[in-house]
């Protein structure tokens, strides 16, 4: 897990010099200051207030505590199994089954976990590309719902062989998450409108519209009053990835690739450099010569894209029917998974599969203790709630205070690429611009936020040639307030020019 | 800042001692003696008797999935998990539940019943039909029973439960056409599903068949027979919906409405008692359970079009104990029981003894088959 959030920042690279940086202090300080270390905290706390609770809702311990001063032990023993017998549940339902009496049933939950998992990774890698552009997409839902209808349309109504037939149901449903996300693009890059406003709205439509749909026609299954379509043709479906006996099937496997594309998009590719500096910094990327708005609305496409082909994973793999609910609750944990993995594609997938897990899990320690499966979703709400305010997890377990550089990229993990390598700079040139620093960060917060707020406070002033030198340090440029000093301003054009031209080809 | 929280740390002082007091006062009962092996706690009740099938039925399983209404919905998820409930308090069978949160939860809690060794599983609402469908195929062992799957040809191992309320919301109809004055009633539902617009479709039968009887023309709002739509809030969870339908069909002239809708219904009731405390008449027709015991304003509620699910899925769990469980679906009429209306209540008054007598006759009529309610969504049986 640590490995993955070191990753969090935006060059892999960047990390590396930081740690050992000669005033950083050892390497089991920057581990334990550290992001992944935060998130481990993080899980472990929520774990732990979620046993709280089960023990406050648990029958045998509140019969217990009547008596508390006559017989403590009971209450304890009572609070001790509730817990114990809760979290075992929770562990035989997610990870592995040492009840079962065959391998199968043992690797079961497993395989169940990844099932459920697929879904969520895919939405959530497309949350996380539109996060690292600066737009707050939570319009998943929605996207997902007509990636789904596209998806059930033609595999329902089409006769065609196998893998030709999938490939276009899967092509459809990407279309059609795409297209409602581009409306969303669209929209803000033409009349500057709200994209968390534009994508609550079309939610809404998308609800309704698929919920319409499944009364006429062309979704509902014929002979069914039911609000519920037709079963996929069998040439339209994933098949299974480890035989029939699990649920888990190829779209897995698609969720696999997903996370090397979305990784290759960020990283990688000329695209996604635009993306990161449009949403590190609108105005300065509009400087260097982006395309903010075509950058708009590439970001809504690709993020409806996939959250489309998360539809398709549904309807094409593991449920392989289309219903009102096809969505369920994934576009708003997509949100919660894109967070806890701090918006990086490697990160989001581990962020998945433990939320997948959770959720597998939950419905084993509901079956079996009767803990009601909203403690899941507890748990996954507080892991949340502390990876957003690391200083709380620092305090309560005393870690030690995170150097500026991981300051920086912990207290903004939604967006921000390129920081580490300004951050850098920063604490090298001087301990005592740290400050500005932050200031510097929560500018950026809130331009995050605001969607295009430029920040307010660059640390100009700490820039160094090295940063210069980093690749990422174009998009760190500058706000609208005068000339950049320093080797960036030659730094930007020319980075620019380069990914102009990469794109024409 | 200082001498505040100064003062806040006294004003808090005594409401601590007192908290930490009554904590430790909960905690002064005496303890239970150990328990002798083999003094086993007595299950069932006193009033019903013993069963035949018996009251020491732990070694078999009941397990109940839910969808995504949860059991506390005051709906048909709730009277299916209080059957079960009764069965257990009966029978001593021992229960498993499970919620579900969206239809992604129904498939692994269904299996999840199946690993935990159920005897039967019940899964409550239409979309869990596609669930069990599979799986029950899979499982021959098993018996399951599907509450509210109307979709037909489900392997031999399902017994679906299912209600032509159509039945008793025609009585409804009827009965609400004698008792309006402003010669308008009407109905909306939650979602446009079978499950609801059957309800809906049975009640402006009723209606028209008063209008046929009596000469009349009383109106239906809220649903058209012809065009087979009408009025739908949209979900069954908000109630402020419920209630700006409601207070528009009372300023249409409707004076008695008919939610479908589950909790959304709560913002009809609220909205008949404000309109009647300014001055209109108007009244409100429950269904699937008891409006008049199951909610807190049933001074206006007229009548209820009940569903009677517990009792179904008791029943059920008795015959699979007694060894009689049967692929036939259990189909709740008014003949049967499983469909009724409710007592009056406190608007008996306003219901004419001739009326009653009607109604009465009716009702014979349905369950001799010699009035058909005649509406599309009724179960095929």
């Amino acid at each position: 897990m640590s490995a993955v959030t070191t990753q969090a920042g935006p060059r892999p690279g960047a990390s590396g010099p930081a740690a050992g940086r000669p005033d950083g202090g050892s390497a089991l300080r920057h581990m334990m200051s550290g992001n992944g270390m935060v998130t481990v905290l993080a899980i472990v706390l929520s774990l732990v207030i979620s046993a709280v609770l089960i023990i406050l809702t648990d029958e045998e311990v509140l019969e217990a505590l009547g008596y508390f001063f006559a017989r403590p032990q009971d209450t304890l023993v009572a609070a001790w199994e509730a817990v114990a017998a809760a979290y075992a549940a929770l562990f035989r339902g997610a990870v592995f089954n040492y009840r079962a009496e065959d391998f199968t049933g043992m690797i079961y939950p497993f395989m169940e976990s990844l099932t459920l998992s697929t879904p969520l990774i895919i939405i959530s890698l497309g949350i996380a590309i539109s996060f690292r552009s600066g737009l707050f997409n939570i319009g998943g839902q929605g996207q997902m719902i007509i990636g789904a209808v596209f998806a059930t349309f033609f595999g329902v109504h089409l006769q065609l062989p196998f893998g030709v037939h999938l490939l276009l149901v899967v092509i459809m449903g990407i279309l059609g998450g795409a297209l409602w996300g581009s409306i969303v693009g669209i929209l803000k890059a033409a009349t500057g409108a709200h994209e968390v406003i534009l994508t609550i709205m079309l939610n809404y439509i998308a609800v309704y519209l698929v919920a319409y749909l499944l009364q006429t026609p062309v979704l509902q299954r014929e002979g069914s009053t039911n609000p519920v379509s037709d079963f996929l043709e069998p040439t339209a479906v994933f098949p299974p990835l480890l035989g029939d006996s699990f649920r888990l099937n190829w779209g897995f496997v698609v969720a696999v690739l997903t996370t090397v594309f979305a990784w290759w998009l960020i990283q990688r590719s000329t695209i996604g450099f635009q993306l990161r500096a449009v949403g590190a910094n609108p105005a300065a990327a509009r400087t260097a010569g982006v395309s903010v708005k075509r950058m708009y609305v590439v970001a809504m496409v690709i993020s409806g894209g996939l959250a489309g082909l998360a539809g398709v994973s549904q309807v094409s793999g593991t449920e392989k029917v289309l219903n009102t609910d096809v969505a369920g609750s994934f576009g708003f944990d997509a949100i919660t998974v894109a967070l806890l993995g701090r918006s990086n594609p490697v990160g989001v997938f581990f962020a998945g599969l433990l939320f997948g897990a959770l959720r597998a899990g939950g419905v084993t320690m509901q079956t079996e203790t009767g803990v009601p499966i909203d403690i899941v979703l507890i748990i996954q709400s507080l892991i949340v709630l502390f990876i957003a305010a690391p200083p709380l997890v620092r305090t309560i377990f005393r870690l030690p205070e995170p150097d500026p550089l991981q300051a920086r990229t912990g207290a903004d993990p939604v967006t921000q690429p390129a920081l580490a390598g300004a951050a850098a700079a920063t604490t090298t040139t001087a301990g005592g611009t740290a400050s500005a620093a932050e200031s510097a960060v929560i500018g950026d917060a809130v331009g995050v936020a605001a969607g295009d707020a430029a920040s307010p406070a660059s640390p100009a002033e700490t820039a160094s040639p090295a940063e210069a030198a980093a690749p990422a340090g174009a998009q760190r440029g500058t706000p609208d307030a005068g000339p950049p000093p320093g080797g960036r301003v030659t730094a930007s054009p020319t980075q620019d020019t380069t990914g102009e031209d990469g794109e024409q080809r | 800042m200082g001498i505040a929280s100064d003062l806040s740390r006294k004003a808090l002082l005594p409401a601590a001692v007192l908290g930490i007091s009554g904590l430790l006062l909960a905690g002064c009962g005496a303890a239970p003696e150990e328990e002798t092996p083999g003094a086993g706690s007595e299950t069932g009740t006193e009033s019903t008797g013993t069963p035949a099938v018996g009251t020491e039925n732990s070694d078999y399983t009941g397990c109940i999935v839910s969808d995504q209404g949860g059991f506390d919905d005051r709906s048909f998820n709730q009277s299916s998990y209080e059957g079960l409930k009764s069965a257990e308090e009966d029978f001593g069978i021992t229960v498993r539940e499970a919620e579900s949160t969206s239809p992604t939860d129904f498939t692994p809690n269904v299996n999840s019943m199946l690993q935990a060794g159920c005897d039967t599983i019940i899964g409550v609402g239409f979309l869990l039909g596609d669930t069990i469908k599979p799986i029950a195929a899979a499982n021959e062992d098993t018996h399951f029973v599907g509450v509210d799957v109307t979709d037909p040809e489900f392997p031999d191992n399902v017994q679906r439960i299912i209600y032509d309320t159509a039945q008793g919301a025609f009585l409804a109809g009827y009965l609400s056409a004698g008792v309006s004055e402003t010669g308008k009633v009407a109905t909306y539902g939650g979602a446009e599903i079978p499950t609801v617009t059957i309800f809906m479709d049975g009640f402006a039968a009723g209606v028209e068949y008063y209008n046929e009887q009596k000469d009349a023309d009383v109106q239906v709002l809220g649903w058209n027979r012809e065009a087979k739509n009408g009025s739908f809030t949209g979900d069954f969870e908000n109630q402020a919906a419920g209630k700006t339908n409601t207070t528009n069909f009372i300023n249409e002239g409707a004076d008695i409405i008919m939610p479908v809708a589950g909790p959304v219904g709560l913002g009809t009731l609220d909205a008949v008692t404000e309109a009647n405390a300014a001055g209109k008449d108007a009244k409100v027709v429950w269904v699937d359970s008891d409006g008049y015991l199951t909610t807190d304003q049933g001074e206006v509620i007229l009548t209820s079009v009940m569903k009677l699910m517990g009792e179904a899925v008791h029943d059920v769990i008795e015959a699979d104990l007694a060894g009689e469980f049967s692929s036939e679906p259990y189909v709740g009429t008014l003949e049967n029981g499983g469909v009724a209306l409710a007592p009056f209540h406190d608007l008996d008054a306003a219901v004419s003894d001739e009326l009653k007598a009607e109604l009465e006759e009716i009702k014979a009529g349905i369950v001799d088959g010699s009035i058909t309610v005649g509406s599309d969504y009724s179960p095929e049986s």
